[in-house]
């Protein structure tokens, strides 16, 4: 691939970082991104990757803008109220940056369609908003050794780990099995603050670029620990489980599992 | 010993809004008793009806994972940081 003068000058202030250049701008544009959820996190992500030049981008959702979105999922404007998420996250992204090709899925991953939709990418960004999701993502990504970013954000908290199949521990690894419904409040009825989901879904931007730059240092077996009252950032360590129930030595989970949704508040969706 | 315990802010509503508090302990086990007798009602959402620490729920020494230690006989000194980190599920 061969950069266009346009591009050496759209994308000039990270082609000259040491890490990146102009082999690295070509990585950036030959990459495929699936991300899940075009809402709190997957908002900052894809304008970040996408104003990176990561040349296909795919967003799944099911849901339409809602007024009530636009504190914090600011890939969404006012006039796209009442559209589906995925076409207004995709009109924005290409008014941003041409390069980018948006694939749209309107519709909720299930355990019957995600191994499909996964399939063609390099990497998977989870910005998804409740437990059955989360799941199932990570048990798909670990069954197709998809590399995944995974964040999460309760209140003034925030937590994100990125998983290689294979190589690092897997979300069942850290935490083996979601809450059982009614004791941990999942949404709506929790609260969020804007800029916590900001805060994290650009860290999720963030180790996408440097997988798909291959640069730095991972958040691979690590979970990093976001706190926006005292502004600190922890890191605790996460071992790869030889018990996981998905990625360990002898594996109880061998098909994908469809959790009951829990969250009492959130709307029905068709 | 005393130690200081991270609380998560879902828990935090059980210790009066406070993110870390100060507890006695010299393992996991003593550890958690110890903040259910200041904190009533904390112990229950840690830990299932047997006593184990809940499957979606990770107690740290300092950076270390206890169930990769010793779990709730992890000993404890003066000094340690102790987290308690549920796994959160929100991201729209």
């Amino acid at each position: 691939m061969e950069l266009r003068e346009d591009q050496i000058e759209r994308y000039s202030r990270q082609i000259i970082l040491p890490n990146v250049g102009g082999k690295g701008q070509e990585k950036l544009l030959a990459a495929k991104v699936l991300i899940i959820g075009a809402g709190g996190l997957g908002s900052p992500a894809a304008l970040y990757l996408a104003s990176a030049g990561i040349g296909t981008i795919g967003i799944v959702d099911s849901d339409k803008v809602e007024l009530n979105n636009l504190q914090r999922q600011i890939i969404h404007s006012v006039k796209e109220v009442g559209r589906p998420k995925v076409e207004s996250a995709r009109d924005r992204i290409n008014a941003i940056n041409e390069d980018v090709k948006v694939i749209i899925y309107n519709l909720r991953v299930t355990s019957e369609n995600i191994l499909d939709i996964i399939k063609d990418y390099d990497i998977v960004v989870d910005g998804s908003d409740n437990f059955p999701t989360r799941y199932l993502v990570n048990d798909a990504c670990v069954l197709s050794k998809k590399p995944l970013s995974h964040g999460g954000i309760f209140r003034f908290d925030g937590q994100a780990i990125t998983i290689i199949p294979g190589e690092s521990a897997c979300y069942r690894c850290l935490f083996p099995e979601p809450p059982p419904p009614g004791l941990v409040p999942s949404c709506q009825e929790a609260g969020i603050l804007g800029a916590v989901a900001g805060v994290i879904g650009v860290i999720q931007a963030n180790e996408v670029l440097k997988f798909v730059l291959g640069t730095g240092e991972l958040l691979t077996g690590k979970l990093l620990v976001f706190n926006a009252l005292d502004s600190s950032f922890r890191k605790v360590k996460v071992t790869k489980d030889p018990k996981c129930p998905i990625c360990g030595e002898n594996p109880s989970i061998t098909k994908l599992i469809d959790y009951v949704e829990f969250c009492s508040l959130r709307k029905k969706e068709e | 010993m005393a130690v200081k315990v991270m609380i998560p802010t879902p828990l935090q509503k059980l210790t009066k809004n406070q993110a870390d508090v100060e507890a006695n302990g010299s393992n996991i086990r003593e550890l958690i008793d110890d903040l259910e007798k200041n904190f009533p009602g904390l112990k229950e959402r840690i830990c299932d009806e047997t006593g184990k620490v809940r499957r979606f729920i990770n107690i740290y020494v300092n950076e270390e994972d206890v169930r990769f230690l010793k779990q709730d006989s992890t000993s404890l000194k003066d000094g340690d940081e102790v987290s308690i980190i549920p796994a959160i599920a929100g991201g729209r």
